[in-house]
This record gives C-alpha cells, sequence and structure tokens, in this order.
C-alpha cells in the first residue's frame, strides 16, 4: 500500500480535531489531514441540540450543531482537506496511521499526529448492578442519538442513573418529547453535573435529584419493568433495608466518560490512569514523540470551549515542534488534593496552564502551585467542585524540582 | 419567598441566598460581585430560558432538524412552545438559520434551524 | 393447508440445529421450531464456550462417549462450518493432597473415557503454561479447546438451512396431538404437521416432553452467572484454568476461561434457580466472582468488565441430588411413537453436540428407512472477518467489496459488509442482539455505545419495520416506543 507523507494527521474531527486543524492551517502547516469516521465532521456536537456551547469562546449561548459550524465553515473555505468516513484503526510509534475507507485503506507517515479521538461512555457492565438485562437500558449519549439524530424514542418512564451533564440533558430531552423522568439516582453525596444543568435541565422541570443512592438491579426479562434503587454508605456500598423498587421502562446511565485511547495503547504512549488519557507534557505531547493530544481524548472537559482552547494550544506547539523548537520538560508535575491534573510534565522555560479536579467539593479553598515550598502561584477557589475543572498557570521555573498542584481549604 | 440558588454568570458560582416579596428583590446573600445581584433578581422574579428541541424534516437526509429559539422566554411558557415546534413541519432543503416558527406563542421571538439538512440523496 | 412435514424438530439451540442438519442428510422435509424471534435465546448462547475433553463424566454414560466422540471430531465439523475453535488445553489445578487424590481420581476416570492427553503437571509446568495461574499441581487437559458457540450454532442452524431445512421463528409450541400417524403441533399462531417431532427443547425440554405423552422428566434450572472481561486482559490467560471441584468450602472456586474472540470470562457460578429463563444476575455472586477472578489477575477492577450475564443449564439431576444425570436421547414408541426426545441436555452439550445429533438421527433411521440426500453439503462459510485480515487481505476486501471500508463497530472493527451478510439470507438476524452474536457488532468495549444506533437502522431497514417493532432481544422486548415525530415515512 501507497504511503503518503504528511506533516501533520488529526485524528478525530470532533471540536478538538477541527479546532486544531483550523489553527494549524493558520499558522502555515498546510499539509494535513483530518480524518473523520463519521459522514460528516463535528464529533458529539452534531447530537447536542442544546444551547450552552460558546458562553466562553463566542460570548454567546450556541447549540451543538452551531458551534461545530463555527469551526467546520471555516476549515472548509480554506480548504483544509477533511476525510469523513475515514476510520483511523492503526497507530504506530513510528507514526504510522492507518484508516479504513470505502476507498481503500489509508496509510500515512506522519511527522506528527494529533490524537482527538475524544472519549466514550461508560457502559451497564461495568457497573455493580445486578439482575436481568432487558432492553431499555441506554447510555445518555446513545439516548440522545436516538432522539436528537434517528427519530426514535426510546421510552415512556424513564430513570436515570448518575448525574452527569449528559444524563441531565437527556432528563430535560426526554420530559420535552413527553416521557415522565422518575428521577436521577447519584451514588456520590454531590451531583457530577455542572449547577447550571441541574437547574435548567432537573429543576426547572421539577425531576428530583437522589443524591448517595444508586441502582443495584434491574427487572424484566424482556424489557425493563423496574430497577432497584438504594442508598449508599460513604464507601459507595449499598445500605441493606435501604432498597426501593421504582418501575420504568427506561434507565439512562450517565455514569462517567472514558477517554478513548484504543490507538494512543497501539502506540505504545502510557496512560494516566487518573484521566484516563495518556501521559502528557505542557505541550500536549504524549510519552511518544511526536504523537499529541488533546480535547477529551486527553482529559474529559466540562464544556466544548475549554476543548476547542486546548485544541489551539496544542496547535501552536506542533507547529514549534514542526520547526524543530520544542524544548524539553523535564519538570514532573503532581496533585495534592486533586483528583487529577495535566499535564504530567513542564518545561520550566515557560509558563504553563495547569488544569485540575478537586477530589471532592470543598467550600473556602485555595489552589497554590508549589516548588521546592515556594508559593509560584495561588487562586482562591470558593466553590471547588470536581464537576468543574479549574485552571492555574504555573510560571516559569528557576529549578527542576517537582511542582505540586495543591488545593486545600483555605 | 427565599430561594438558594448557583449564580451561573461566570464560572465562579456564587451560592447565593435571595429573598424576594411582591415582585422585587428584598435581600441578596453570598454573591460575589453586583451581578449576583441581577441573577438573583431574574431568576427568583422572571426567570426565562432558552429552548431546543427538533422539528420533523419531509425529504431530507435526516429525519429531524435541530431548532431553537432566537432570545430566551419565560420559563413557565417552555413546554407550551415545544408543543408548538413539535407541530412544525419542514420540507428540505432547510437552511442554518432559516425560520421554523416566526413570533413562538407570541412572545416575540422566532425559532431557527440550528442546522442545514439537505435533501435526500444531496446529503 | 399446509403439506406435511416429515421431521418437526422443537428448538434451534445448538442440538435442535445440529438434528436439523443431521436430517438433511436424507430426503426429509424438516421444520425448525424456535419460540424466540431469532437464534441464540438460550443456553446455547450463554455458556463458557468451551470444548470439553470428557474426563469429568461418569464412564459408560451416553454423555462421556458423546463429549470424547465429539471432541475428537470438532474440527472437521468446525473446518466444514468454519465455526472459530482453538485447541487451547485446560489446567485443574490443585494445592493440597485431598485435591491431589480429586485430580487422580479425574485422570482415571479420563483414561476410562478414553480421554486423550491427560496429564498431572507440577508446579514449574503451571508456571510455563500460565504465569498467571497459582497451584500446586494440575490435570492438564491437552484437548480440551475454547470455540464460538455463536458460530458454532449459527453455522449449524445456516448449514441446515441452506440445505432445505425451514426455520420459523417466534414459533413457541404450546400443544401437540397425534392423529393420523402425524404430530399437529400448535404453534406461532398455527398449526405444523409432521410425522416425527424431535424434542430439543433444552430448558423446556421437560415440558415439550409431558406435551408429546412422555411424562416424569424434572428439568432443574441451574443458573451459571459470569463476568466477561475486555480483551485487554486476553494476554493474562491463555487456557481455561480451573480450580479443582471443591466441595468442602462451598465456594465456587476460580474458572477462568479465554473466549475464541479474546475476551476473558470469570465464572460460572452454580445456583439452582425456579426458572428456566431466570437470567439475573446477583450482587453476592457478582462480587465472589470478582474476588476470586483477583485472585489470578491481581490489578482485575471493576471496569474491566465490559458485561455481566448468566446462563441457566437445563439438569435432569436436582439439588438433592448434585452432580451430572446421564443425556436422555430416546425413542418411546408405548408412549408417544413418533417422537425423538432429548432431554437433559446439558454440558457438555455443546461438545457433543453433532454425536448427540447423529445418535438421535439414527433412531428414527432405525424406524423407518431413509434415503440420502445427494445434494446435501456440509459446507458452511463465514463472510470474511475484516478483523482477522492482515492490511493486505483488507485492502482486498474494500477493493472487492466497499462496505468492507465503512467500520460500524469500532471496538470490534466489525464492518458494514459483515453486518449487511450478518442480516441477509434465510437465517438473517431479526433482532438486535441475533446481529450481535452473528458479527460481534457491539460485543466490545464500548457495548455498542458507538454502533448501536447504526445497527439498529440497518436492522430496521432489512426488516422494513416501525421502531416500535424492533427488538432487542427475546418476545417483548422492544427498544422504542415510536417516532419522536411523525416525518412522513421519512428516516
Amino acid at each position: 500500500m501507497k504511503e503518503m507523507d504528511k506533516d501533520v494527521v488529526i485524528l478525530g474531527g470532533g471540536p478538538a480535531g477541527l479546532a486544531a486543524a483550523l489553527r494549524l492551517w493558520d499558522l502555515g502547516v498546510r499539509d494535513l489531514v483530518v480524518l473523520e469516521r463519521e459522514p460528516e465532521a463535528g464529533g458529539v456536537l452534531r447530537q447536542c441540540i442544546h444551547d450552552g456551547f460558546g458562553l466562553t469562546r463566542f460570548g454567546e449561548a450556541l447549540t451543538g450543531p452551531e458551534y461545530a459550524a463555527r469551526f467546520l465553515e471555516p476549515a472548509l473555505a480554506r480548504g483544509i482537506p477533511i476525510r469523513t468516513g475515514a476510520a483511523a484503526t492503526g497507530l504506530t510509534a513510528g507514526r504510522r496511521v492507518t484508516a479504513v475507507t470505502r476507498a481503500g485503506l489509508l496509510a500515512y507517515r506522519a511527522r506528527a499526529v494529533i490524537l482527538a479521538m475524544g472519549c466514550r461512555e461508560r457502559p451497564l457492565g461495568a457497573l455493580p448492578v445486578a439482575g436481568t438485562r432487558p432492553a431499555g437500558v441506554f447510555t445518555a449519549g446513545v439516548a440522545q442519538a436516538y432522539l436528537n439524530l434517528h427519530n426514535a424514542m426510546v421510552g415512556r418512564e424513564a430513570v436515570i442513573l448518575g448525574s452527569g451533564d449528559i444524563g441531565l440533558m437527556m432528563a430535560r430531552r426526554l420530559t420535552l418529547e413527553g416521557a415522565h423522568v422518575r428521577g436521577v439516582y447519584e451514588i456520590l453525596p454531590y451531583p457530577s453535573g455542572l449547577p447550571r444543568n441541574l437547574l435548567q435541565c432537573l429543576d426547572d422541570y421539577g425531576i428530583p435529584l437522589h443524591l448517595s443512592r444508586t441502582v443495584t438491579a434491574l427487572h424484566g426479562a424482556a424489557r425493563l419493568e423496574a430497577v432497584t434503587v438504594a442508598a449508599v454508605d460513604d464507601r459507595r456500598r449499598p445500605i441493606p433495608g435501604t432498597e426501593e423498587r421504582v418501575p420504568c421502562d427506561t434507565l439512562i446511565l450517565s455514569v462517567g466518560l472514558i477517554p478513548e485511547n484504543e490507538l494512543t495503547r497501539q502506540a505504545g504512549a502510557l496512560l494516566d490512569p487518573s484521566t484516563g488519557g495518556p501521559q502528557t507534557d505542557q505541550f500536549g505531547q504524549t510519552t511518544v514523540p511526536g504523537i499529541f493530544a488533546a480535547g477529551n481524548v486527553l482529559h474529559v472537559h466540562d464544556v466544548a470551549d475549554d476543548v476547542s482552547r486546548e485544541a489551539e494550544n496544542l496547535a501552536g506547539a506542533v507547529r514549534r515542534y514542526l520547526d524543530g523548537h520544542l524544548p524539553p520538560c523535564p519538570v514532573a508535575v503532581r496533585g495534592r488534593g486533586c483528583r487529577q491534573v495535566t499535564p504530567g510534565r513542564l518545561a520550566g522555560t515557560e509558563s504553563a496552564v495547569l488544569c485540575f479536579r478537586p477530589e471532592r467539593p470543598l467550600r473556602g479553598a485555595v489552589a497554590e502551585v508549589i516548588q521546592d515550598g515556594r508559593v509560584l502561584a495561588s487562586r482562591r477557589i470558593p466553590w471547588a467542585n470536581p464537576a468543574q475543572m479549574e485552571r492555574l498557570t504555573a510560571p516559569p521555573l528557576d529549578s527542576r524540582a517537582p511542582v505540586e498542584v495543591v488545593l486545600r481549604h483555605d | 419567598m427565599t430561594k438558594t440558588m448557583i449564580c451561573l454568570l461566570c464560572p465562579n458560582g456564587c451560592h447565593l441566598t435571595a429573598e424576594a416579596d411582591g415582585g422585587t428583590l428584598r435581600r441578596c446573600a453570598g454573591n460575589g460581585c453586583p451581578r449576583g445581584e441581577d441573577y438573583a433578581r431574574t431568576e427568583l422574579l422572571h426567570p426565562v430560558r432558552n429552548l431546543a428541541t427538533t422539528v420533523a424534516v419531509a425529504g431530507g437526509a435526516l429525519p429531524l432538524c435541530p431548532v431553537r429559539l432566537t432570545a430566551p422566554i419565560p420559563r413557565e411558557r417552555l413546554l407550551e412552545a415545544a408543543a408548538a415546534l413539535h407541530r412544525c413541519r419542514l420540507r428540505a432543503p432547510v437552511a442554518a438559520g432559516q425560520v421554523v416558527l416566526a413570533d413562538v406563542l407570541g412572545l416575540g421571538v422566532d425559532a431557527v434551524a440550528t442546522r442545514a439538512v439537505p435533501a435526500q440523496g444531496d446529503g | 393447508m399446509e403439506p406435511c412435514y416429515d421431521v418437526a424438530v422443537i428448538g434451534a439451540g445448538v442440538i435442535g440445529s445440529a438434528v436439523a442438519r443431521e436430517l438433511c442428510r436424507y430426503r426429509l422435509r424438516v421444520v425448525v421450531l424456535e419460540r424466540n424471534p431469532d437464534l441464540f435465546g438460550g443456553t446455547s448462547a450463554r455458556n463458557s464456550g468451551v470444548l470439553h475433553a470428557g474426563f469429568n463424566n461418569r464412564p459408560g454414560t451416553k454423555m462421556a462417549r458423546l463429549c470424547v466422540e465429539g471432541n475428537r471430531t470438532f474440527p472437521r465439523a468446525a473446518a466444514e462450518l468454519d465455526v472459530p475453535f482453538r485447541r487451547t488445553g485446560k489446567l485443574i489445578v490443585g494445592f493440597d493432597r485431598e485435591d491431589r487424590a480429586r485430580l487422580e481420581a479425574l485422570l482415571e476416570t479420563g483414561r476410562r473415557n478414553g480421554v486423550p492427553e491427560l496429564r498431572l503437571v507440577g508446579r514449574a509446568e503451571i508456571r510455563r503454561m500460565a504465569p498467571a495461574i497459582r497451584g500446586e499441581f494440575a490435570l492438564y487437559s491437552g484437548s480440551t479447546g475454547v470455540l464460538s458457540p455463536f458460530q458454532w450454532n449459527l453455522g449449524l442452524a445456516e448449514n441446515a438451512a441452506n440445505n432445505g431445512a425451514e426455520f420459523r421463528f417466534s414459533h413457541p409450541v404450546t400443544a401437540a396431538r397425534r392423529e393420523a400417524g402425524c404430530w399437529w403441533l400448535t404453534a406461532g399462531g398455527g398449526t405444523v404437521w409432521a410425522r416425527w417431532v424431535f424434542n430439543c427443547a433444552g430448558l423446556h425440554a421437560d415440558r415439550v416432553s409431558a406435551m408429546l405423552g412422555i411424562p416424569g422428566y424434572r428439568i432443574y434450572p441451574c443458573r451459571g452467572e459470569y463476568f466477561l472481561l475486555d480483551r485487554r486482559l486476553a494476554d493474562c490467560l491463555p487456557l481455561p484454568a480451573y480450580p479443582v471441584p471443591n466441595y468442602r468450602t462451598g465456594g465456587l472456586g476460580i474458572h477462568l476461561t479465554p473466549t475464541i474472540d479474546g475476551n476473558v470470562l470469570i465464572g460460572p457460578s452454580t445456583e439452582y434457580v425456579g426458572a428456566p429463563e431466570d437470567w439475573a444476575t446477583t450482587a453476592p455472586t457478582q462480587a465472589l466472582l470478582l474476588e476470586e477472578g483477583r485472585r489470578i489477575l491481581p490489578g482485575l477492577s471493576r471496569a474491566d468488565c465490559i458485561r455481566t450475564f448468566a446462563g441457566v443449564r437445563p439438569k435432569l439431576a436436582g439439588p438433592d441430588k448434585g452432580g451430572y444425570d446421564d443425556f436422555v436421547i430416546e425413542r418411546r414408541d408405548d408412549l408417544a411413537p413418533g417422537v425423538v426426545n432429548l432431554v437433559g441436555i446439558e454440558s457438555p452439550g455443546l461438545t457433543s453436540a453433532l454425536p448427540i445429533a447423529r445418535e438421535a438421527v439414527g433412531l428414527l433411521a432405525e424406524a423407518e428407512d431413509l434415503a440420502e440426500n445427494p445434494d446435501f453439503d456440509p459446507i458452511r462459510r463465514r463472510p470474511p472477518v475484516f478483523r482477522e485480515a492482515d492490511e493486505a487481505a483488507r485492502a482486498a476486501l474494500i477493493a472487492r467489496d466497499p462496505d468492507y471500508g465503512e467500520l460500524i463497530c469500532r471496538c470490534e472493527e466489525v464492518t458494514r459488509a459483515e453486518v449487511r451478510e450478518a442480516l441477509s439470507g434465510p437465517l438473517g438476524a431479526r433482532t438486535l442482539t441475533g446481529l450481535k452474536y452473528r458479527c460481534r457488532a457491539m460485543m466490545g468495549r464500548c457495548q455498542g455505545g458507538y454502533c448501536q444506533m447504526r445497527l439498529a437502522a440497518m436492522l430496521r431497514e432489512r426488516l422494513g419495520c416501525r421502531p416500535e417493532d424492533l427488538l432487542y432481544g427475546p418476545e417483548g422486548s422492544w427498544l422504542f416506543t415510536g417516532k419522536v415525530r411523525d416525518d412522513e415515512g421519512n428516516g
């Protein structure tokens, strides 16, 4: 098979891939291609018909398709090659990319690869839910695609497990389409979704949110007939005697997103168990030289605006990489009081944005960047919330000692 | 009427306690900036929301076209507005931004398509 | 009125399908009546997928004889029907003197049954075969293997269909009467008549047997729960590893089985249940399976599990007795002329399916002269599997058929061409799970998160049905209430 040389191959034409492609192009990198497996680019935005995208990026509330168009249209206008219907199936450490298309296999030899594959939803099998396996159990994104793209209505009487944002969106969406949503059950003592969505998707429609409660079993041989819900203790174990049978024909799962890193693994890049994404340095470069990552494939973001911004910054780094100007990153980054921190390594020669999520909700928190016992940067966070990714900029460093991101009570 | 809420105007997410009486905001606490009070007033006295849903398309490459309102409407009219939109029917091709329903419920806002839907076969 | 069939086979599981195929070797009109809307509704799709060796069955029983024969002749059947299988070997691991005595007894049983390649191995050899497995010694069975239960069932059924057997789905047999030398079976809202009836009803074989006039059998449903693990863990386990059956502790023991498709199964548990189709999993057993799996795969987390499920064994041996009762393959002309009755076909039924079918058809051949079918073709081919093809072969597949260039399921790399093939033909998929088991779409780590919508659309197109008529699996397992919006016939 003939291999094509490319400066940059971008894997995925969702918000991250499109933003990276557009910025690279504008930085003068023209020998690039975006590989998108769907018949059209845009990724998950195509099914996110609700508004709320673009608030920080464009200062207006756009729907998913509108937000995608803000990137797709300029990309098409510039003639950026986006190969739709091209599913990348292979990636090597030597940056050989293979993709499957109806026109045949494609193989690229890339100077740089940008991973922009996004994430997928955690399925039922990964949860300790007993009982039958009837029809009527959908992950929130699948239900969203059925309703918004495929014109198929998934049920009449729904229970939602997990208070992730897509689950909240589906609570509202199902209600608007005439279904009855009995409630949202969240195993944690605090909600996983953003306050905006809790208000506008649940409170507005009188849908109850039950914290520290989870679904422990499904009932129904053919179609779902009911679920058992139970209160959980502080170690998330169901408390005997608290079980309650909730009749429903539909269970929507919104129990977490998993960065989609099968190709990353193939290439031999190391993953960070706390994010599920690859380990990266401040330039978004993975442990395999020339392979970069941005967006939800790296760590799951709260909003698409942040994905676009991260991908644009990454494009700048990739441009520098192609020019041979990317400095090494010898400084390790660790977190304390944080569920996750990215990037994992810093150059020290220039400032870097550190992204982190609190371990648990914390009122009156302060976040600090500390090196050698010195506080290099700090910021008060009045209401730290794991549902919200926080950012702090580390200045250029004098030392190569590890940097710590510390989140604590003020 | 007293209500607690999280201010959504910026990522700080201040937890507000607001009290209203007879159509005016009596008290607002917990806001880190003056905008919090405005937020509390609107949210307590006349909350507004946008609405996004889908409309059937005949002869399109997709069966549904996503739509939204050009401006938020009073929260209590959401279900009514959704019902009105769900009665609409489009014929492909649909252009992004095309008005699907003008002056929804007489509220002075339009419903517009948020993406293009080409005719079947053209897509 | 419909013509009279020579044979009606009740049940399209692996046994019913094997029987139908064997019957097709003769000039016989065969109809298969299946209660579910598609294949894979029962025990044949809910098991470990192990090709058993036959050292665990009482010498002199049909079970022992047919299992050893099924194992020995499986390569030929697999080649004819294009069924993926691999002789992995298997370890039954022990720790103490009591275990050792049990293993020696198993070894002796195996020798008496004529099982080849059986020997006791020590710690070093266990480590060499499967570094993750702990044990002082083990019985190694070289002829044990793993197979695709789905392709096995499908291969038998498709080959039967291609040789003229008719399959009728959603046809539960609810009544039977014998009149004028024929059986009149009420099924699927109509009546089917046939000179002979083969009872291959699995979990319902006792009920069907009684309906046909042979009372006295009772199936004790015995549930086994499983964990299915992500492909990533497959390297940890090159061959099935079981503990010595331990009756003292009452624990499950750690059953670990690699599947032919590259996953790992933990299970099955053993628990008698009240209903034949009680496929519910239970929290205590799931916790136990996970705990025991962790002893062999220490890093195992709940997130490595992509699915939990259960199967039910149709056992003739009840909870008071335990163990195994022999397969029943019989003709009882005194009670029910024109019936070949198969009851209690539990493990190792998957391994023994073809010998069982030959034995059953033999009972018919004893009653009447059967004319050979000169057109019988024993060969069935699966469409090429994209995942298994190398780069050059993939390119060739796409060049020949562009549908091979469109990935529908990314986890298992299933293409539109393979889905299309799984939907086509006389035994094309009729339900979403039927589609899944045929082509493996939705069987990977995202469990349909990416491909389910497209599969549903393709299935709907093939069946030409409304959204509300689509089935996930069994009757009544509707997926949709209907359209979100009436789109005037579009979509």
